[in-house]
């Protein structure tokens, strides 16, 4: 019933949704605005109608109705309820009714603004965001029905909607349970995250497109779309540090990024994405670039797309891969029909779009920015062609090979470094007019106060490698010139209002929020380039069978083996968990429990590690493998890992910096506000 | 879905534990390789059962069994590049982290730098379309003293790129 | 000048999509095509050529010592190449594998039909091989007969397939 119901409801949407299309265009075609108006409402409608999909979803995995197939395959009774929901995203068909929900709160969200003023964009708004949501919902109707019900024939079982002839309900006693690499608090949130960050994307995008079609050469759409683009952007964000730690916690390699084809797919927007952040300033100070504006945001969200597309069609092999399925084909022709219309727009308004651009100076803000720019495409180009060489190499000579990690680590590195530089330098840099004597002479005070990190990393030991130097003093300099920003602004204003220093840094930091919210997302991410750098370059590792009592040491860490516990929870699993006391310089400083978990239901294992985290660095243990007979001996794999929870508190940092520049305004009185306020 | 070990090889930890206390007593006599011999080579190779996954943190028991062969040839004396060129030969370049550099694989090094460079160059020659005359000197701020405190002209700046907004 | 870059380059990226996907969503070599040509080097040091078995029935069986929905087939396997004397060639092409567990599997199932490792994996990729066990089935005319994914579950059912193609 509950099945009929979602299914029902899916269809309903369906339908409501391929009806606001027709009514926006004809609306718009014929200037009435009644049937722009229904469209609006067809649009409002698709999200109560999809939560009752959803929530008839969810409310099958809950109650165990394993004669749906996606229950059984994602859910089983052992599963405690909270994982029971999360498996709604557990397997292709849920999640892709999860993302078309999540898509249709957006635009419904993005429906309910006031349109006064851009009355004009709102029919292809509605158009690319419908359209979208229709396609998600193609998808999930015909091909990948999470509703679907099992039924056995005299020969075999069939998945379908409705009986077939002579058939009759199967109903599995239990689910073959969630993927135990899923079952972590981290991958609770971690694809949720990453898929408001996939789904808001399209809200910047329908309305890039409506201009375009439209014809509005100014910056509405960018004015807009502004706060919605760092939602965006954090949700985004946060999902691929969320994967990271999840990787980190669960996966049980001492690492936190594989350079894996599907991780590196949910980067690339993110890529595009800050490059656009970036450089809508430009257009915003100096309205200069719109051409390269649009582009930005039509490449982050086709990227989306892309990348959404290489995971779920089987193109690509990855832990991270969608069971191979049907939806492939169509989703080809969408993401074809999708880059073709946003290119063929952009060139079919490029004249439209020119604006004369001016630079005064090499220095400038402007011209850091563009900077900027070209680096992260950089990036985004060797992460492109290394998820996409394989392919052609196979295609080409029928020779397999793997782009892995060192490629990318070299290819990328650089530019990464030029980032950091350029997080130093910009923010000195003015708009408009600022020269190399300018700029130098805000460099010279921050550059020397910095170079005091080089003595002290020699100072502790570290001459080598000569680039993991450069990046410390580069980490130094980003912070240096940072701090000083917040510190000259709130003299300054201290000075000419007569405030205390720190009643002059919160109005500074509140009146100019998107600019002091950048600074603390710069700190942020320098944080978490000291988290990379120590796990990247000064990770440790060893690797050794001990029986109990016995030691293993690593630097001026010594791990002891001190006995194994085999025993059942009452979730379905088994656990062999080990205790092993951590020392350091010879002295005790904690236990650790790594542990191998078995999970009944789905026959897998999963490994745990036991880590011991500090700011300056984290042990790290990983149990392998232990005779099960005697119980006296087993195998452990430790890291030493520094720096690496630097990772974690930038991600809390970078979470409060996006908080700071996008928390909605107090007072939105007038349009004119929100222009000011930026 | 089948229930093949390509698609789901952590099933296969399983056998690890099955089959840990059996494998590799011939050469415990011998002056065994360490595991952390035997994972510097590992880390650098890819096992097809596992795609992505480095075979120094692959659990399959296909990965054991390739671990298990670098040990056994760690110990006959074999170099690091010998027994990467043993498992090139066996099973492709895929084993490799890198596709090795020649014929077609070249186009993987060459076409991120290229287009990095085709991007420098763009930039290079929009900065020169788009430098206007009206040099740095313009500006107001160049008047102001030199020995004027940066703070104040922090200000100015301030002040002057608030009204801007 | 310019436009024509740009659509060129999209058309190129469409296409490489386009065939990557085709390939993935291609599946196994099937039945009625032409089985694909390979040479196969025994453990034993024996070279054989597909090419060079025309006019007679072939298995072609692709397995691992590591597989374990290998082990049950392995027996059945042995028994149908026993049971044809040789009158059915039967070659075991070792996917991924070690040679001294695979040795020892040999020996374990004591197999005595060809086996040999698939270097470099040429031959499943020439097959399209998307795991283990996965066994082809070549009639006399050198064209796939049958295409088993999976294990065989049971002796029967091997003779089954095979004993219409030897009256061809």
């Amino acid at each position: 019933m509950a099945a009929d119901i979602g299914f029902g409801s899916l269809f309903i949407t369906l339908i409501v949704a391929l009806y606001g299309v027709g009514a926006a265009i004809y609306g718009e075609r014929n200037k009435d605005n009644m049937w722009v108006d229904s469209a609006r409402n067809a649009m409002l409608l698709t999200f109560p109608l999809l939560t009752i999909s959803v929530a008839s979803l969810i409310y099958l995995l809950v109650t165990d109705q394993y004669q749906i197939a996606y229950v059984a395959r994602v859910s089983s009774r052992s599963m405690p309820v909270y994982l029971k929901v999360a498996a709604l995203w557990g397997s292709q068909a849920g999640s892709l009714v999860f993302w078309s929900w999540l898509l249709a709160a957006f635009a419904s969200a993005v429906t309910l603004r006031k349109w006064d003023r851009e009355r004009d964009l709102l029919p292809w708004v509605i158009v690319v965001s419908l359209g979208t949501l229709a396609f998600f919902l193609v998808m999930n109707i015909f091909f990948e029905n999470p509703f679907a019900k099992l039924w056995q024939t005299a020969q075999r079982v069939v998945i379908a909607m409705t009986a077939p002839e002579n058939a009759l309900p199967l109903v599995p006693r239990d689910g073959q349970g969630l993927n135990p690499l899923l079952r972590h608090p981290g991958m609770v949130i971690h694809p949720p995250m990453q898929y408001l960050g996939f789904v808001a994307f399209i809200i910047p995008y329908a309305f890039a497109m409506a201009s375009l079609i439209t014809g509005r050469a100014d910056d509405s759409w960018i004015r807009i779309t502004r706060k919605w683009t760092l939602w965006a952007w954090l949700f985004l964000s946060l999902g691929l540090v969320l994967g990271m730690r999840w990787a980190y916690d669960v996966l049980g390699w001492g690492g936190y990024w594989g350079w894996d084809p599907v991780e590196i797919s949910a980067f690339m927007p993110w890529l595009t994405g800050t490059a656009f952040l970036h450089s809508v300033m430009i257009q915003e100070k100096r309205v200069m670039f719109k051409q390269w504006n649009m582009v930005l945001i039509i490449l982050t969200y086709d990227l989306v797309i892309f990348g959404t597309f290489l995971t779920r069609s089987g193109v690509l092999s990855s832990v991270h891969s969608f069971a191979q399925s049907a939806i492939g084909p169509l989703f080809f022709v969408f993401i074809a029909l999708t880059l073709t219309a946003s290119l063929g727009l952009v060139l079919y308004r490029w004249d439209d779009l020119k604006s004369k651009n001016s630079l005064k100076s090499f220095f400038s803000r402007e011209a850091l920015f563009l900077l900027n720019n070209l680096l992260f495409l950089g990036i985004l180009v060797a992460s492109f062609w290394g998820v996409i060489f394989p392919l052609i190499s196979e295609l080409a000579t029928g020779q397999k090979v793997t782009v892995g990690p060192p490629f990318y680590e070299r290819a990328t590195a650089p530019l990464f470094g030029g980032l950091m530089l350029l997080m130093g330098v910009a923010p000195l840099a003015a708009w408009g007019y600022s020269s190399w004597k300018t700029l130098n002479r805000s460099l010279v005070k921050p550059f020397f106060a910095s170079l005091t990190v080089i003595p002290v990393t020699f100072a502790l030991g570290i001459w080598q490698p000569w680039y993991a130097v450069l990046a410390f003093w580069l980490i130094g300099f980003v912070i240096t010139v940072t701090i000083c920003e917040f510190w000259r602004g709130s003299m300054s204003r201290a000075r000419r209002f007569d405030e205390n220093f720190f009643a002059a840094l919160w109005q500074l930091v509140k009146r100019h929020r998107r600019r002091y919210g950048g600074y603390i997302i710069h700190l942020s991410m320098i944080l978490m380039a000291l988290g990379i750098l120590g796990i990247e370059v000064f990770q440790a590792e060893t690797q050794g069978t001990i029986a109990q009592g016995e030691s293993l040491q690593l630097g001026v860490y010594s791990m002891t083996y001190e006995r194994l516990d085999n025993f059942d929870t009452d979730d379905g699993r088994n656990l062999a968990r080990a205790m092993v006391s951590v020392s350091k310089n010879g002295k005790e400083v904690g236990k650790l429990y790594p542990r191998r978990d078995y999970f009944y239901d789905s026959q897998q294992f999963v490994t745990i590690p036991g880590v011991r985290s500090t700011l300056a660095d984290d042990f790290y243990v990983i149990l392998i493998d232990w005779k099960p007979i005697s119980q006296a001996g087993a195998t452990f794999k430790i890291y030493h890992n520094p720096l690496v929870k630097w990772m974690w508190i930038g991600a809390w940092v970078f979470t409060f910096g996006i908080l700071v520049a996008a928390w909605p305004e107090k007072k939105p009185h007038s349009p004119r506000q929100t222009r000011i306020r930026s | 879905m089948r229930p093949f070990e390509r698609q789901s090889p952590i099933i296969f930890l399983g056998i690890i534990l099955l089959s840990l206390g059996l494998p590799h007593v011939a050469t415990a006599q011998d002056p065994t390789p360490s595991d952390d011999e035997v994972n510097a080579i590992a880390k650098q190779l890819y096992c097809p059962v596992c795609e992505n996954v480095p075979l120094d943190a692959c659990g399959t028991q296909a990965c054991i069994q390739w671990r298990g062969i670098i040990r056994d040839k760690l110990a006959e004396g074999w170099t690091e590049d010998e027994i990467k060129q043993y498992f090139v030969d066996q099973y492709g370049d895929r084993v490799l982290a890198e596709p090795p550099r020649r014929g077609l694989n070249w186009l993987a090094y060459i076409v991120p730098p290229a287009a990095f460079l085709a991007g420098v160059y763009l930039l290079y020659k929009g900065f020169q379309t788009w430098k206007t005359p009206s040099a740095d000197h313009a500006s107001p701020q160049e008047s102001v003293s030199k020995t004027t405190a940066a703070d104040d002209k922090y200000i100015s700046r301030l002040e002057e790129e608030l009204r801007n907004r | 000048m310019k436009k024509v870059l740009i659509w060129g380059g999209l058309a190129i990226l469409l296409v490489i999509l386009a065939l990557g996907l085709n390939k993935s969503q291609q599946g196994q070599v099937s039945v009625g095509q032409p089985a694909p040509d390979f040479a196969l080097t025994s453990f034993d040091g024996e070279e054989y050529h597909l090419a060079d078995l025309q006019g007679k029935v072939v298995v072609i069986n692709f397995w691992a010592s590591w597989c374990t929905s290998c082990k049950p087939e392995a027996v059945d396997l042995e028994n149908a190449w026993r049971n044809y004397q040789g009158e059915v060639v039967f070659l075991g092409v070792d996917y991924v594998d070690t040679e001294p567990e695979a040795k020892a599997y040999l020996a374990e199932f004591d197999i005595t039909y060809p086996n040999g490792p698939d270097k470099r994996t040429k031959i499943s990729q020439a097959y399209r091989v998307q795991g283990v066990p996965e066994t082809f089935i070549i009639d006399k005319s050198g064209t796939i007969a049958h295409v088993q994914i999976g294990p065989f579950y049971s002796y029967d059912e091997i003779i089954y397939i095979i004993e219409p193609l030897l009256t061809e």
